[in-house]
């Protein structure tokens, strides 16, 4: 919701005028790929703990589409084992029976056109039982593949629009495999819905603390004046997991590191990292920020990929003790795969304000340890008045952000360890999210799934953003897909990624996982 | 679960404040990860005799707990300090940090609450926000930490420690003054109500129905009283309503009328009571004109709404939200003393004038 509507808002009802949870309109949300992985895990538990919390409107309702022949009653009995086992806080009984009697479900295959004859007419019974049209929200948690058939479908059944009511699409990543699929996907979606009606998931983008970076950058007069080329001397940012890819070999022989975690998650980060302040905190203002600074990101030439990208895959190590197997020997890998399991990119933003500067970033399945931060190190002090080899312990000063796996800042500093001498040694001063506010953040899906019912796009991801993010990725598929005769370099399973990582930093080191 | 305590008869807050500092000194050489919690000081003034129930609701608060908490049990002929101290955490098994809490108990008599500030001030977290509650009304207290507190938390709806609803508005209407935050309980056990009203009148089903609202009736527990004053309050103060007294009515019901700033038929308001076994509302019923009423009543998983509009069949159904009670209720009461709520002011002041 804008803030011109919210003020509209005001004006007819003064009610919500200083509300801390602003109210939302009754809605029917109908999750294509109900009985799958997403749906079970987050969204189906999600909505369940909206509705613990007192947050969904007056009226929700659900139905759950999917390939499955199944009565309302199967559905919802696999919704309540579903929530019962992921939801974040154990089920009130009484607010769970209550959610599930307003859980129904439809089968049917994507493409078949009396699917969504089903669907209008559950729609318009649901209308009808309450009085009044529920706003729509349809959310593809489906395969990739099925996004364009499913918004066609819908818009050529007519649901792309409802007379007194909003419809909103909500699409999961990936958005598209490429520059060129992810084109195809936004045209065939926004062939049917207007680009105000598309939600574009990033799930990153619901966490607290990846909110709490713009909280960080525009709320503190501390940061900005040190925010630019004259103070900072390289970012990096660092997505190291701990585990390999379980049993997602299919999805992820087909995908790899860079599309499963650089261009969505980490460039969003370096998006808000980077980006000029927004002139108010809403949707088009913010993502009109985003964009600039990703169009600011020169993609590489084919030939150029070789110094600025690295890519690797996890050999057979220790991993907390125990031995752990080589991505090639994964079960439902292929013994010659090239898919990586780690990537370490250079970029540069070509504007003023970051000219210059080194943004490195990593990510890596099976590495030390589960790790998601952004440390920005700032330039050396010009002039260095401790003289002798004490001096040495002069290091530049670090702002560290911390997602995972605490949500937490930290500043290092020079400081004089006691003594009798001038000893400087770096320590750091923190803040721990789970310390300073000891409540408990909700799930991102929660965060996301109410500014979808409430029309909030602040957190989701704009076509053009989506077109920005593979711009900068394309050249990088492209020159590795040419590739298909060097070898590809191997990191122990447990180590901090393969030595040829370090060769993109110009001297510099990475950051100790 | 990592835990340390202390404690010391007829000692000091400066030895207070020293053990505190030892015990996080070892838990934190004990185990690095372990680090105290910095989100606010909550001191809690208790008689001694209700110290087993105030601990209780302290326990119970839930996600939203305090960083160091400080009770202070007064018996009315103790003349010396004893303290009690302890740090507790659990030790994260994801490989992130632990946090800390600390837990403070103070034993003093009546002769130290009217300076009780001096014994406060040293054990606080000095750059913290402070909060106060005195779920006994131990006034004299509260006063003397008024310049060390940022927020009080009060319960207008306590009937054992206000003489009537006037006083208890007026009490948080002369803190409010006062230059701190005022978190009022009573006010917290209108959250759903007022969110679920705003909500139904923010649906374009029902655009234009708020001007024509003709009758507001309550149902609330028979302490309660307050809590239905202040969402009346609510309604009054954001729709420009003037209220008028309240006078008594059968059977222990009150009611009271209020006129709209801008001319027209006036509004008629009831309050009654009911036998509830929790504090809080049971029920309000807003009615229009040309035959609408909206009700919600208070069921096990939320809200049972039922509308009735001119021309269709009534409706019900359920609106979601699992009770807080009233260990929750205190737990948003010291969430809230982190935000600003500047709708509560203009409800007190219109809450008064129906009290009046």
């Amino acid at each position: 919701m804008s803030a011109i509507d919210i003020d509209a808002e005001v004006d007819t009802n003064p009610l919500v005028t200083g509300l801390e949870r602003q109210p939302v309109r009754s809605t029917a949300v109908v999750i294509f790929g109900a009985m799958g992985d997403l749906a079970s895990r987050k969204l189906l538990p999600g909505i369940y703990n909206l509705a613990h919390e007192g947050a969904l409107p007056e009226r929700t309702a659900l139905i759950g589409v999917s390939r499955s022949s199944m009565t309302d009653e199967a559905f919802r009995a696999h919704a309540r084992e579903s929530i019962d086992r992921f939801s974040r806080r154990r089920p009130d009984p009484d607010v769970l029976d209550g959610l599930l009697a307003n859980f129904s479900y439809v089968s049917g295959t994507f493409d078949e056109e009396a699917l969504y004859k089903k669907l209008d007419d559950a729609l318009g019974a649901l209308d009808e039982g309450v009085g009044t049209p529920l706003n729509r929200i349809f959310y593809l948690s489906t395969a990739p593949e099925f996004f364009p058939v499913i918004a066609s479908r819908l818009g050529e059944a007519g649901l792309n629009v409802a007379d007194d009511a909003e419809v909103r699409v909500v699409i999961e990543k990936p958005i598209g495999y490429d520059l060129a699929s992810a084109r195809a996907q936004n045209v065939a979606v926004l062939e049917y819905f207007a680009e105000s009606q598309v939600f574009r998931i990033d799930h990153y983008l619901g966490k607290e603390t990846v909110q709490n970076l713009m909280a960080l950058r525009f709320a503190n007069a501390l940061f900005e004046p040190v925010w630019n080329r004259n103070f900072i001397d390289n970012v990096q940012i660092t997505a190291a997991e701990d585990i390999g890819i379980g049993t997602r070999a299919g999805y992820y022989e087909g995908a790899g590191a860079l599309r499963d975690l650089v261009q969505n998650h980490m460039l969003q980060l370096l998006a808000l990292l980077a980006m000029e302040p927004p002139t108010a905190f809403e949707a088009n203002r913010l993502r009109d920020e985003k964009v600039k600074v990703l169009e600011a990101i020169a993609p590489p030439a084919l030939d150029e990929v070789a110094d600025m990208a690295v890519r690797a895959q996890y050999a057979a190590g220790v991993v907390s003790g125990a031995e752990s197997v080589g991505y090639r020997e994964e079960p439902g890998v292929a013994e010659d795969s090239r898919t990586e399991t780690y990537v370490a990119l250079q970029l540069f933003i070509n504007n003023w304000r970051w000219a210059g500067v080194p943004f490195y970033l990593r990510t890596g399945k099976r590495m030390t340890r589960k790790l998601t931060e952004i440390a920005v190190t700032l330039r050396p002090v010009p002039h260095i008045a401790f003289q002798g080899p004490d001096s040495e312990e002069v290091q530049p000063n670090q702002i560290i952000l911390t997602l995972q796996p605490d949500e937490a800042v930290s500043v290092s500093l020079g400081a004089k360890v006691p003594g009798t001498k001038m000893q400087i040694r770096p320590v750091n001063m923190e803040f721990h999210y789970g310390t300073s506010f000891l409540s408990e953040s909700p799930e991102a899906y929660e965060r996301l799934i109410l500014d979808v019912m409430r029309g909030d796009a602040t957190l989701f991801t704009r076509n053009d953003e989506v077109e920005a993010l593979w711009r900068i990725i394309d050249p990088i598929l492209a020159a590795w897909a040419q590739d298909t005769e060097s070898p590809i370099p191997q990191y122990p399973a447990g180590s901090a990624g393969p030595i040829e990582a370090t060769e993109l930093l110009d001297g510099r080191s990475w950051r100790r996982l | 679960m990592s835990e340390a305590r202390w404690s010391e008869s007829d000692t000091s807050p400066e030895r207070i404040d020293a053990a505190l500092r030892e015990l996080l000194r070892e838990r934190h050489a004990e185990n690095e990860t372990l680090v105290p919690a910095r989100v606010l000081n909550l001191v809690v003034i208790a008689d001694r005799e209700w110290r087993g129930e105030v601990v209780n609701r302290l326990e119970r608060v839930g996600r939203y707990h305090p960083s160091r908490t400080i009770l202070c049990t007064v018996e009315d002929n103790r003349r010396t300090i004893d303290g009690y101290a302890t740090v507790s955490g659990d030790v994260s098994s994801g490989g992130g940090v632990g946090v800390l809490r600390e837990s403070v108990e103070i034993s003093l008599g009546a002769m130290h609450t009217g300076r009780i500030d001096t014994i406060i001030d040293p054990i606080l977290i000095p750059e913290l926000p402070t909060v106060v509650w005195s779920p006994h009304s131990q006034d004299d207290a509260v006063e003397a930490l008024l310049a060390l507190a940022d927020v009080i938390l009060i319960d207008t709806d306590d009937p054992v420690y206000f003489d009537g609803p006037g006083a208890a508005l007026a009490r948080a209407a002369d803190l409010l003054e006062s230059d701190v935050d005022v978190v009022d309980l009573a006010w917290l056990r209108t959250i759903a109500w007022r969110e679920r009203l705003a909500g139904s009148f923010a649906d374009p089903s029902r655009a234009g129905l708020l001007d024509g609202l003709r009758r507001i009736y309550i149902r609330h527990h028979d302490a309660s009283i307050v809590s239905a004053l202040l969402l009346t309050g609510w309604l009054a103060s954001r729709l420009g309503w003037v209220p008028s007294s309240l006078e008594p009515a059968a059977g222990g019901a009150r009611q009271a009328t209020a006129s709209r700033a801008g001319g027209g038929p006036s509004i008629g308001i009831e309050f009654n009571p009911v036998a509830q076994s929790v504090r809080g509302l049971s029920g309000v019923t807003v009615t229009g004109s040309s035959g609408f009423s909206l009700s919600f009543e208070r069921a096990p998983g939320g809200l049972i709404a039922r509308e009735q509009k001119a021309g269709s069949k009534p409706r019900e159904w359920q609106l979601f939200g699992a009770s807080r009670g009233e260990a929750g209720i205190l737990g948003e009461g010291v969430r809230q003393a982190l935000i600003r709520d500047h709708i509560y002011g203009p409800a007190l002041q219109a809450a008064r004038s129906f009290s009046q």
